[in-house]
């Protein structure tokens, strides 16, 4: 049976391009593309938005309630309703995706610059430095952690509403998900599934992998332990992010893997 | 609109108590089952990165493709109600170990000794000093878990049990909008609501936190 269900992955016609159908690997691409815009646009959006409330603290309800407010759109009626109203087409879908993908990463980086240290930003301003240069090479870099948590969560969430979106016609692996299911090929849809699931694990690697090289290691306690013995645990600080919604947001397992999970690390050797 | 719900009323009761249904099943079981593997994380320090590891990459992987993927791997029927249980569980589980093990590992250990040299023993002082004290970051978890699942149920319409997602597929094969509306606006309500149930347990079960001052906003 598992034999049948795999026949579809594993026949390599499916790999080739040049067919009739879109091959798998075109498949990826076609989604790859889909999510690299969504996330874009979106990040586009969300993240002046959001430095501007953690900088200013004006509108911070926003902030912290736009997360629970995007985590509770069912994505799925977001998207049909999109699709019946203006039509179908790439652009409903994508202002979908946008719509699902800014709450994760406004929310983070509100909390990720709210939750700096005020003596940092003290010591900033007593250097001279101005709001500007204050933001940018003080609380950015602090807030990068959860920062980038919050684009690799909206990325998670676009890679899978990618495939839920196919439902609406557009390309990408949904394709072979909902194909299969409307034709009974079973074996088309496992492949679909386990393409896509590959897919965002390897991105959520990549992601967490990016993660570690552009964030300063004074943050994340990687600095050898004799030179910041007493520095690096207070570092992770901002993971107890200032207010119960933001709280929430932090202690999603892929949002909080690298940040505080470094320090873990470093609790449990020391 | 208004039509469309005088007409359709038990369509849409239908739909919701299906909805509620598949939605808060598999935070229960998410309950039961992450708790004594996030003390186990915990207990174990070995295990705690394996543990926490596999729950992130289970959670990356998207809802529809381990929805569909559950069947084959426990080999029940595709189309079954069954597999948007099991696999919301499976994301509930991969999102609440985690909290469990952070809650539980939050616990300053000058409290721990200071239960353990009152004469708690393991067992006692896990249940009425950690746990107390991992509480509020655990309901957070929760909170999360259960409004997440709440709007995912309807991603099932794809494999034709949605519970609301039904209503979604309705109106796109009838190019009509009331019904996604209807949907959408319910799903939202429907996860507010447990949201808050939560929110009033919390401050019943942890008073403590209220009296501190921010946390139990």
């Amino acid at each position: 049976m598992s034999d049948g269900l795999l026949g579809y992955l594993l026949d390599p016609a499916n790999w080739q391009g040049g067919g009739v159908r879109a091959s798998i690997p075109e498949l990826v691409l076609t989604h790859l593309w889909y999510t690299v815009q969504a996330l874009v646009v979106a990040a586009v959006i969300a993240l002046p938005l959001g430095l501007y409330i953690g900088h200013t603290g004006k509108g911070s309800f926003i902030a912290i309630n736009a997360a629970n407010a995007g985590r509770s759109l069912p994505t799925l009626g977001l998207i049909i309703l999109l699709v019946v109203i203006m039509g179908l087409g790439f652009g409903p879908v994508l202002i979908a995706l946008v719509i699902l993908a800014i709450p994760p990463i406004l929310t983070t980086t509100y909390a990720g610059i709210r939750a700096v240290d005020p003596a940092a930003i003290d010591a900033a301003r007593g250097m001279g430095m101005r709001p500007l240069q204050v933001l940018f090479r003080v609380e950015v870099p602090i807030a990068l952690p959860l920062i980038s948590s919050g684009l690799r969560n909206a990325l998670l969430q676009l890679v899978a509403t990618s495939t839920v979106a196919a439902y609406v016609g557009i390309g990408g692996l949904g394709r072979l998900l909902i194909d299969g299911l409307s034709l009974n090929d079973y074996g088309r849809v496992v492949a679909g599934a386990v393409v896509v699931a590959a897919l965002a694990i390897v991105l959520d690697l990549l992601a967490a992998g990016t993660q570690r090289l552009v964030v300063s290691p004074g943050l994340t306690g990687r600095i050898p332990k004799r030179q910041l013995r007493r520095t690096a645990p207070a570092a992770p600080a901002p993971a107890l992010a200032p207010a119960d919604g933001v709280a929430a947001t932090t202690s999603t397992p892929e949002t909080s893997t690298p940040a505080p999970a470094s320090s873990d690390r470093d609790g449990a050797s020391s | 609109m208004i039509q469309y719900l005088q007409n359709n009323v038990a369509v849409i009761q239908a739909a919701l108590s299906q909805h509620v249904f598949l939605a808060l099943v598999p935070v229960l079981i998410g309950i039961v089952v992450s708790l004594p593997v996030g003390y186990l994380a915990v207990r174990f320090g070995f295990l705690y990165h394996p543990l926490l590891n596999l729950s992130g990459i289970l959670y990356a992987v998207p809802s529809i493709a381990l929805i569909v993927l559950v069947p084959t791997i426990v080999g029940i029927q595709i189309l079954s109600p069954l597999n948007i249980i099991i696999a919301l569980s499976v994301y509930t589980i991969a999102l609440l170990v985690r909290v469990v093990a952070d809650g539980l590992k939050s616990v300053d250990p000058l409290v721990t000794e200071a239960a353990s040299a009152m004469g708690y023993r393991r067992l006692r002082r896990l249940v009425s000093v950690e746990l107390p004290i991992a509480l509020p970051v655990m309901l957070a978890g929760l909170r999360v878990a259960t409004v997440a699942n709440v709007s995912l149920v309807s991603v099932g319409a794809l494999i034709g049990v949605g519970g609301l997602g039904a209503l979604f597929t309705r109106g796109q094969q009838l190019d009509y909008t009331p019904p996604i509306v209807v949907g959408i606006v319910l799903s939202v309500l429907l996860a507010a609501v447990c949201d808050g149930i939560i929110v009033l347990v919390q401050r019943r079960v942890t008073p403590w936190t209220r009296a501190a001052g921010r946390i139990a906003a």
